[in-house]
C-alpha cells in the first residue's frame, strides 16, 4: 500500500494524468459538415447529439466569447416543464426527462436536484389558469398539482402568506421542478461533443454568413472563412444580429433580463418558490445563496447593464415573499439579453434560407431546454432538413399563418 | 434612475413611460397578404442602432416619439408626433369593422 502511494507520488503525470476535459481546438479548418455558430449549452448539446446518435463529428461550434459565458452563465437554472400549451409541455417535459439522466450520461456532476418547483396564485382567475396547467401537465406525464395554503406553509416555512398584501390562494405545485449548476451542463456537453470529435473554436466570431442562391454554404469569421454543408445559429439574444447576416429578419424583439444573489445563508428553502403577481422567483443554491429573479426589463435594449429601478423592485418583492431577506446582503447582479418572441415560445427549425437552421426565440426559457432542444435540433440536422414532430409547432412561419403557440406559463408572461 | 425628455412635461423619470413598439408604417389591411401584415405585426429588423419608437407619458397619456440607439440606451431626440403625421388618418370603414374601428389618428 504505502510502496503503490510512493510510486503514485513519483509518477511523471502526478498528481493526475494531463488529459483536459476540453482539447485545445487548433486551426480551423476549411470546410466542416455542420457549423454551429453559438458556443453556450444550446450550441454544444447539439454538436453532442449529432455525435452520438448520428455518426456526424465534422462539427465546429464557433463562439465570439467563451464556452457557455452568454445566457446559459447567466439564466437561474429553473427547470420544469409545468407550461400550459400542450406543444409546450409536451416539448418541456421531455427536457425533464432527459436532464434527470444527465449527470450519469456524461459522467460528470452537472448538481442535479430535483427539489419541486411551486407557484403561487393570489386571485381566482391564476387558480382557474393554474388548474388548467396542472391538468395539461398530468396528461402529458409530470407530476404537478393544485396545492392549498397549510400544504404550501408546510413546505415553504418561511414564506410570508401575504406577500404584498395579496392572499395566497392556491400553490401549483410541480414535483418535477429542480434546478442544476448551468455551466456544468454547457461543460459535460462539451467534453462529450468534443471527445467524439466535434472542435469547439472559442473567440471565434462570425462576421458574414455566406448565403449562394438561397442555400447557406459557409461562413466568415475573424480567424478565416469556412466552407460548410449546414448552420444552425444558436446565439440567444442575438438572434435578429446573425438573421441579418443571413439576410432575413425574425419575429423577434431583445430586451435585457435582469437577476442577483445573495450571500450564503443556511438552507432555508427546498423548493423554487415564485410568485405569479409580484413577478418574482426564488430558490436557494446548495450553497447557501438565494437567487432571484423577475420579468424582463420593460423596453427593448442590446445591453446587459443593471438598473436600479428594476433591482429595487425586484428586491421588494423578493422581501414581500421572504420579510427574513431583508437582512441579507447582495453578492452579485446581473443582465442577460433576451430574444423573446411575440407569443412566448421558442423558434426552431426551418429558415427562409435553405440549409440554414434556426434554434432563438428561447427568451427567458433557454436553459430548461437544452437537452431536447439539442437532440431534437441534431435530429433536424442530420435528416437534412426533415423536422422533428416535437418541435414542428414552433416553425418560425407559424407567424407568418397567425399559428402562435401561446405560452402563458413562460416566466415572463403574467399569469 | 434614467431620466427620458417628454417633449410636453420635460425630463421625467423613465418609470413614468410605456414603451409603445416601433413606428413602422401599417400596409393596407384590406388588400395586403398575410405575409405582409405577419411582416408588420411580427417582425422586426432588431438591430443595434438608432430606433424610431412610440412612447407614452402614462399619467398624462401623452403619445410621442423618440428616437434611441439600442446599444447604448442613449435617448437622442423625442418630438411630438405632429412633426411625422402631418395629415389626419382615418381608417376606412367596412362592415365588418364598423363596431370595433373606425377611430382616428391624430
Amino acid at each position: 500500500m504505502a510502496f503503490s502511494l510512493l510510486k503514485y507520488g513519483l509518477r511523471k503525470d502526478y498528481p493526475f494524468a494531463h488529459k483536459p476535459d476540453l482539447p485545445i481546438a487548433g486551426e480551423l479548418k476549411s470546410h466542416y459538415d455542420v457549423v454551429i455558430i453559438g458556443g453556450g449549452g444550446h450550441g454544444v448539446a447539439i454538436a453532442y447529439y449529432l455525435a452520438k446518435y448520428h455518426g456526424i463529428t465534422n462539427v465546429a461550434v464557433l463562439e465570439k466569447g467563451y464556452l457557455g459565458g452568454g445566457n446559459t452563465a447567466r439564466n437561474t437554472a429553473v427547470i420544469r416543464s409545468n407550461y400550459l400549451t400542450s406543444e409546450g409541455v409536451r416539448f418541456y417535459k421531455a427536457s425533464v426527462n432527459l436532464f434527470e439522466r444527465l449527470s450519469n450520461e456524461f459522467d460528470f456532476n452537472i448538481m442535479y436536484s430535483q427539489r419541486g418547483q411551486l407557484t403561487l396564485a393570489h386571485t381566482d382567475a391564476t387558480v382557474r389558469a393554474f388548474r388548467q396547467r396542472a391538468e395539461v401537465n398530468r396528461h402529458f406525464g409530470g407530476r404537478t398539482e393544485l396545492i392549498d395554503p397549510p400544504a404550501i406553509r408546510e413546505l415553504v416555512p418561511g414564506l410570508n402568506m401575504h406577500p404584498g398584501h395579496l392572499p395566497v390562494l392556491k400553490g401549483l405545485w410541480h414535483r418535477d421542478g429542480a434546478t442544476a449548476r448551468h455551466d456544468a451542463v454547457a461543460w459535460g456537453y462539451a467534453r462529450g461533443a468534443t471527445q467524439r470529435g466535434a472542435e469547439l473554436h472559442q473567440l471565434t466570431e462570425v462576421t458574414d454568413v455566406l448565403v449562394d442562391k438561397g442555400r447557406a454554404i459557409g461562413v466568415d469569421t475573424n480567424r478565416g472563412r469556412v466552407k460548410c454543408g449546414c448552420i444552425v445559429q444558436a446565439v440567444a439574444g442575438h438572434s435578429s444580429l446573425l438573421a441579418a447576416k443571413a439576410g432575413f429578419r425574425m419575429p423577434i424583439i431583445t430586451y435585457p433580463l435582469q437577476a442577483m444573489v445573495t450571500q450564503p445563508v443556511k438552507p432555508f428553502l427546498d423548493p423554487l418558490v415564485s410568485s405569479s403577481a409580484l413577478h418574482c422567483y426564488v430558490q436557494q443554491t446548495s450553497r447557501g445563496e438565494i437567487v432571484f429573479g423577475g420579468g424582463s426589463d420593460p423596453y427593448p435594449l442590446y445591453n446587459s447593464r443593471s438598473t436600479l429601478e428594476l433591482k429595487e423592485s425586484l428586491i421588494a418583492s423578493a422581501v414581500e415573499m421572504f420579510p427574513f431577506m431583508a437582512k441579507l446582503r447582495l453578492m452579485r447582479q446581473w443582465a442577460g439579453i433576451t430574444d423573446m418572441t411575440a407569443d412566448y415560445s421558442p423558434i426552431m427549425g426551418l429558415s427562409p434560407v435553405e440549409n440554414y437552421y434556426l434554434d432563438a426565440g428561447w427568451g427567458t426559457w433557454g436553459f430548461k431546454a437544452t437537452p431536447i432542444c439539442g437532440q431534437t435540433m441534431a435530429e433536424l440536422v442530420a435528416s437534412g432538413g426533415k423536422v422533428p414532430e416535437l418541435i414542428a409547432p414552433f416553425a418560425m412561419d407559424r407567424f407568418d399563418s397567425f399559428r402562435q403557440v401561446n405560452e402563458m406559463g413562460a416566466t415572463a408572461a403574467s399569469h | 434612475m434614467k431620466m427620458m425628455p417628454c417633449p410636453l412635461n420635460g425630463l421625467r423619470n423613465i418609470s413614468e413611460f410605456v414603451y409603445g413598439g416601433e413606428v413602422t408604417d401599417m400596409p393596407d389591411h384590406t388588400t395586403c397578404s398575410d405575409r405582409e401584415w405577419a411582416e408588420y405585426v411580427f417582425y422586426t429588423d432588431n438591430q443595434i442602432q438608432v430606433v424610431t419608437e412610440w412612447w407614452l407619458h402614462a399619467p398624462s397619456s401623452y403619445w410621442f416619439i423618440a428616437e434611441r440607439h439600442t446599444g447604448s440606451d442613449e435617448i437622442l431626440r423625442t418630438y411630438d408626433p405632429s412633426e411625422r403625421f402631418t395629415e389626419r388618418v382615418d381608417f376606412e370603414q367596412t362592415e365588418d369593422n364598423t363596431t370595433t374601428g373606425g377611430g382616428s389618428g391624430s
